[in-house]
């Protein structure tokens, strides 16, 4: 399995968690994926690296650091974004009801491993 | 923006909208353009589609001695900005965009709102077709010169 493969797999097994992808920050392409069947892994790709990538270019602006992790909360679920070296962005989308906080620890920890 | 044919407008507004594409330029594989945007003058208007059929038609080439499928789109990646060509079916036969954007947006935006574009133009284009005039060389500069002129308003 390899390092982005593992990842995935620590997200995913969060319950809530109805998929995770690496993606490009730049390009806003999927590197690697484990989504539920329903989900549009490219639109989230794009969607969500173009989201980091503006976010990052505001707190830039603002004169503060990129931000190290970013929940975007919907009525239907959230989006999770931890941006980390390489140009890559681990993302997770979850349902309402899911362990957000324990999602937020795998995704950061997955990401700092990945660096 | 220009097009040819009012049913084209409304897609093509959406996607320069959503994906902050600098220019773009929609075409027949055989060069004719049906729609710009962006694009001052009409020498590279002219000079872009037909580059852009060209690199089509030899991808197309290409996959077929390779065995494969189509290529669904060429990227070419630039410092500054960058360029994606892609074709797709209509009702009203094989077109070509061709897309040029920079740093404000990304490759997978693009072709996120370049996809949803080709489904709007799929569902928008009328189904009678025109009976297509005869492609004859007397003709042919007139045709050209009417459709710049239609582009560019001038």
């Amino acid at each position: 399995m390899t390092a982005a493969d593992e990842a995935l797999e620590r997200v995913t097994q969060v319950p809530g968690v109805r998929g995770s992808l690496l993606i490009s920050a730049d390009d806003g392409l999927v590197v690697a994926e484990r989504l539920m069947e329903g989900i549009d892994g490219r639109a989230v790709a794009a969607l969500a690296a173009s989201l980091v990538q503006r976010l990052g270019r505001a707190t830039g602006g603002a004169g503060l650091q990129a931000p190290k992790f970013v929940h975007l909360r919907g009525n239907a679920g959230s989006v999770l974004a931890a941006p980390g070296g390489d140009d890559l962005v681990l993302v997770a989308v979850v349902d309402p009801d899911a362990n957000v906080g324990r999602a937020r620890i795998e995704m950061l920890d997955a990401v700092g491993r990945l660096a | 923006m220009r097009a040819l044919e009012p049913w084209v407008v409304a897609p093509l507004q959406t996607f320069i909208t959503e994906s902050s594409a600098r220019l773009i330029l929609l075409m027949t594989t055989s060069g004719q353009v049906v729609a710009q945007h962006g694009f001052s003058r009409s020498l590279d208007v002219m000079t872009a589609s037909a580059l852009g059929a060209a690199i089509v038609a030899s991808t197309e080439e290409l996959a077929r001695i390779m065995g494969a499928s189509r290529f669904g789109a060429v990227v070419h990646g630039g410092s500054r900005q960058s360029c994606m060509l892609a074709a797709f079916g209509t009702p009203r036969g094989r077109w070509i965009g061709l897309v040029v954007f920079g740093s404000e947006t990304s490759v997978g935006i693009v072709q996120l709102f370049f996809d949803k574009m080709v489904e709007e133009l799929v569902g928008a284009a009328p189904k009678e077709h025109p009976s297509p005039a005869p492609v004859l060389a007397e003709n042919f500069e007139h045709d050209l010169n009417a459709s710049l002129k239609e582009l560019f308003g001038r």
